[in-house]
């Protein structure tokens, strides 16, 4: 009786609210418009707040801990066809010396006259010393389930030699300056079937893909959130992914054509990013769904 | 042979709080390569985990554990400088073992 009643009136309702709204300003289901956007706006924030705590947990034990021991077993007791190892690297603090490195890069190496990020100068070296062929290296860049590359263990023990260090890249040598503004350029080079610029998701506040949060990357509180995850270890698959490959898969993502392996052009946005990073506190290798 | 495991293990009030990640394809012999052959199963099968000599866990893992897994396990009764050995087996006979002392 009572049930049957009220489902009805309240169906009536409904058709006719659109009808008599003004009539019936007391009625319920109306008053509760405006409460329901600061309601999803709450959940925005809760689900960003969960994630932060998944993170959280994941970070404590993040396997990229493993590709960090077989780095370090490659960086100290790998010997190239001659007898040379990674102890004569100069990853820009002097030959060897790793700890607190990869913060402070890309840099220019004299020795090149070139400026390298920390996986290019890291690649340069174990071809330079340990007999590795570039070509090769080439072959297979990034990590697939089935092999993880040498060379990708060695930057996630590098990038752990740097772990809560402070961002630090220099941008002082000429070919720095140059290497960070063409960044800047190319960050904002709209081109593409979707004619899409890298700051067309990164350039402003605010913006999202789906429930993830997108980064600034114009600025230096943002641009570490972009730094922070890389290299980073994949649970999709199990395996280590380097920035190169980050920077890759956004060229992609935007149709454009992907860069080749330790080009140019992603050295001079990595320096672009982590020169706007710089003062930001880096965690480490991080971990990724 | 496999890659060493990392093992953490620290006193937290009167229990020991013991975390493993082991290294390990965890292959589950349902995935096909690309070339269309299935990739034969590879996984942990048999984990043990020892603290101060006396066994504590004796357990069996299957394919649906992920690859380079994480284990955590809570153990009363522990207490610090104590040897904690874990150690594991898979399916292909392979074997690891590997040691940490308990620490405040």
């Amino acid at each position: 009786m009572t049930p049957r009643l009220s489902t009805l009136t309240a169906v009536a309702l409904m058709t006719a609210s659109f009808a008599v709204q003004a009539q019936q300003p007391a009625k319920k289901p109306l008053s509760k418009a405006p409460p329901a956007t600061k309601a999803a706006a709450e959940d925005k924030s809760a689900i960003t707040k969960e994630f932060e705590k998944f993170r959280e947990v994941l970070e404590e034990d993040n396997p990229a801990e493993l590709f960090e021991a077989r780095g370090e077993d490659i960086w100290k007791n790998k010997k190239g066809p001659d007898g040379a190892s990674m102890a004569q690297c100069d990853l820009g603090l002097g030959p060897g010396v790793v700890k607190g490195a990869y913060v402070q890069m890309p840099r220019h190496f004299a020795d090149v006259g070139q400026v390298m990020d920390a996986e290019r100068r890291v690649v340069h070296c174990m071809v330079k010393y340990l007999g590795y062929k570039e070509a090769d290296i080439r072959k297979q860049p990034f990590s697939n389930d089935a092999r993880t590359p040498d060379h990708v263990s060695v930057i996630t023990w590098v990038a752990g030699q740097s772990r809560n260090m402070k961002i630090a890249a220099p941008k002082k040598h000429p070919k720095e300056i140059e290497a960070f503004e063409i960044g800047k350029e190319i960050f904002a080079y709209r081109a593409g079937p979707y004619d899409f610029s890298c700051a067309t998701c990164h350039g402003d506040d605010g913006k999202r893909i789906r429930t993830q949060d997108l980064p600034n990357l114009r600025k230096p509180d943002q641009a570490i959130r972009a730094y922070q995850g890389w290299p980073g270890y994949r649970m999709t698959g199990g395996f280590m992914l380097t920035q190169q490959w980050r920077m890759n898969d956004c060229f992609r993502q935007q149709r454009f054509p992907e860069p080749t392996y330790l080009s140019d052009s992603v050295t001079a946005l990595l320096t672009y990013m982590t020169v706007t990073a710089n003062g930001q506190q880096y965690k480490g290798p991080g971990i990724k769904r | 042979m496999a890659d060493p495991m990392k093992i953490r293990a620290q006193m937290k009030g009167d229990t020991a709080e013991i975390r493993v990640l082991m290294s390990h394809a965890m292959e589950t012999g349902q995935r096909k390569d690309s070339a269309g052959n299935t990739i034969p199963a590879h996984f942990i099968q048999a984990i043990t985990v020892d603290v101060g000599g006396k066994r504590v866990i004796q357990g069996q893992t299957g394919t649906a554990v992920s690859r380079n897994p994480v284990f955590g396990f809570r153990v009363k009764g522990a207490k610090v400088g104590d040897k904690v050995v874990i150690n594991w087996v898979d399916n292909k006979g392979d074997k690891r073992t590997d040691e940490a002392t308990i620490s405040a």
